[in-house]
């Protein structure tokens, strides 16, 4: 069902692959004497994660809850754990799709990447959690109309401070409270794993882990089901 | 052991006492209407026997179980109608049904029900695009697809037009028939006096009457009329040897047995004297006299 509304593809496809192919072709990002796309495909990777799990899954919960639908569920045998296996489920499916897509779509550009698989989907599995805590967050507390203005602007900051499309390393003042945020701690774990095949350094797990069980945590609190 | 009860229930937001007090049960194979005008706590207590909320005093159980404590192991005995929709905008009512349907052990077809509530017309159109009528008469088909045992009815005619109401109505009807116990809660009155077995009458949470629909309108026999312009009630009451009694502006009641003759003097009366009779009625009170008198001899009283 995911799958059949258009914006929802737009966002979880289209505008990762889009970033990928326009700055690969396009020579613009500071990214040095490295090929841009071995730069800019383990940033994308992540921003797939993120519009999966905090974008898509945050603006279809934050709607159902105003059509009513959550809570009418709530009286069928479905029920809500039910229903939460199920939402899981279904990101889990779409970012299968997203890796495999972009990563087509990057090799097809020119990406070699030095493997650590193990540790990059650890990463993303982590980043699943936090975005999706930070999307339910928002989903369960605020209007419909007022967490999809709200979820699309943290996409775009996230996008230009998360380490996605510019280098950490060139966001001057920013950089330091940019890395406290679960997007460029996913891309602190991500470039190593899926770049140049090192281990990623202790403080982008920690941040990144530290979202991954606080931000659940709040939306469990915050969320109201009508 | 009936299949819903309600005892002592009390129920607050904050100050507010939303539901005061409130007790009545419903057997198998009954349909009870919960009327009341609006703020006078249906919803709140219908949302209680669902499971939305908790009492604040008192209990309610449904099928013998707490709605809001095992809720799993009674949401597939229960039909449910929200007052507020439910339904992605976007989908259509063959879709929301076969979704629904999989919910469910051993669920109606929803081929079955889009020709039961006379959807098979829309039946992919979405949701969005349907009229009042026709969302409303889905939501009722949703509530019927694990074959309920109970069905609360939260305002199901509402935006419902004629011939729609005569297909809610003999869906009820036929729920009822089955075995099925029926909460309904509805500002038309002529509605509920179709389709109700009982009515129990609520305002500002507490019970201002009980009863059959007939039972509440007094079960009287006596004779209501509608004259417009200055009528001597002293002088007709003398020729119909009966006390004559305003109940609202224009419409008098004969406190007296009706019967043809009574009715024939009284005709005779006013053409003697000129006067216009614009309805007459013998029998027991209509639901929504009784209930404008109830609800408005309350707001006198308090």
């Amino acid at each position: 069902m995911t799958l059949e509304r258009g914006e929802t593809l737009l966002v979880t496809i289209g505008i990762p692959a889009f970033l990928l192919v326009f700055f690969s072709v396009v020579n613009v990002l500071p990214t040095g004497r490295r090929h841009p796309v071995d730069f800019l495909a383990p940033g994308v990777l992540g921003l797939a994660v993120m519009s999966t799990a905090m974008v898509s899954l945050g603006v279809a919960t934050g709607f159902e809850r105003s059509y009513g639908v959550l809570k009418r569920l709530g009286t069928t045998p479905l029920g809500r754990p039910r229903l939460l296996v199920a939402k899981v489920a279904g990101v889990l499916a779409v970012e299968v799709i997203q890796v495999v897509v972009l990563s087509a779509i990057a090799f097809g550009l020119g990406w070699r990447p030095h493997l650590v698989a193990s540790l990059a989907i650890c990463g993303e599995l982590l980043a699943t959690a936090a975005f999706a805590g930070v999307g339910l967050a928002m989903a369960g507390a605020l209007r419909a109309e007022v967490n999809l203005a709200i979820v699309n602007a943290l996409y775009i900051v996230f996008l230009l401070i998360g380490g996605i499309v510019f280098p950490l390393q060139r966001l001057g003042g920013f950089a330091a409270f940019a890395r406290l945020l679960p997007a460029a701690a996913l891309s602190g774990v991500l470039h190593p794993t899926l770049g140049s095949g090192t281990a990623p350094g202790v403080e982008a797990w920690v941040v990144l882990a530290a979202w991954a069980v606080a931000a659940p945590l709040v939306a469990a609190l915050l969320f109201s089901w009508e | 052991m009936p299949a819903v009860e309600v005892e002592h229930l009390h129920v607050r937001f904050g100050e507010r006492h939303a539901v005061d007090d409130l007790s009545f049960s419903i057997e198998r194979g009954e349909v009870v209407a919960l009327l009341g005008p609006n703020g006078a706590g249906k919803t709140t207590t219908v949302e209680t026997l669902e499971g939305y909320r908790l009492p604040d005093e008192g209990a309610v159980r449904v099928l013998g179980l707490d709605p809001s404590r095992q809720r799993r192991a009674l949401a597939a005995k229960i039909g449910v109608v929200l007052q507020r929709g439910g339904v992605y905008p976007v989908m259509s009512p063959e879709r929301v049904l076969s979704l629904f349907a999989s919910y469910y052990d051993g669920p109606r077809q929803p081929a079955d029900l889009l020709a039961l509530l006379g959807l098979e017309s829309v039946a992919r159109t979405a949701f969005k695009r349907l009229s009042g009528g026709e969302q409303q008469r889905l939501l009722l088909a949703l509530a019927l697809v694990g074959r309920p045992q109970v069905l609360f009815l939260d305002e199901p005619t509402a935006g419902v037009d004629p011939r729609g109401r005569i297909a809610v109505r003999e869906v009820i009807a036929s729920c009822r028939d089955e075995g099925a116990a029926v909460l309904v809660t509805s500002h038309e009155l002529d509605e509920i006096e179709r389709m109700a077995d009982r009515v129990v009458i609520i305002d500002r949470g507490r019970v201002l009457a009980s009863g059959s629909p007939t039972a509440v309108g007094g079960g009287g026999n006596e004779v209501r009329f509608f004259v417009e312009g200055l009528l001597d009630r002293q002088r007709l009451g003398a020729a119909l040897s009966a006390e004559v009694v305003v109940e609202r502006p224009s419409w008098y009641r004969i406190a007296a047995e009706s019967s043809p003759a009574l009715v024939a003097r009284l005709t005779a009366w006013l053409a003697e004297n000129d006067l216009v009779l614009g309805e007459v009625r013998v029998g027991h009170e209509r639901l929504e006299d009784v209930f404008l008198r109830l609800v408005e001899e309350r707001e006198g009283g308090s």
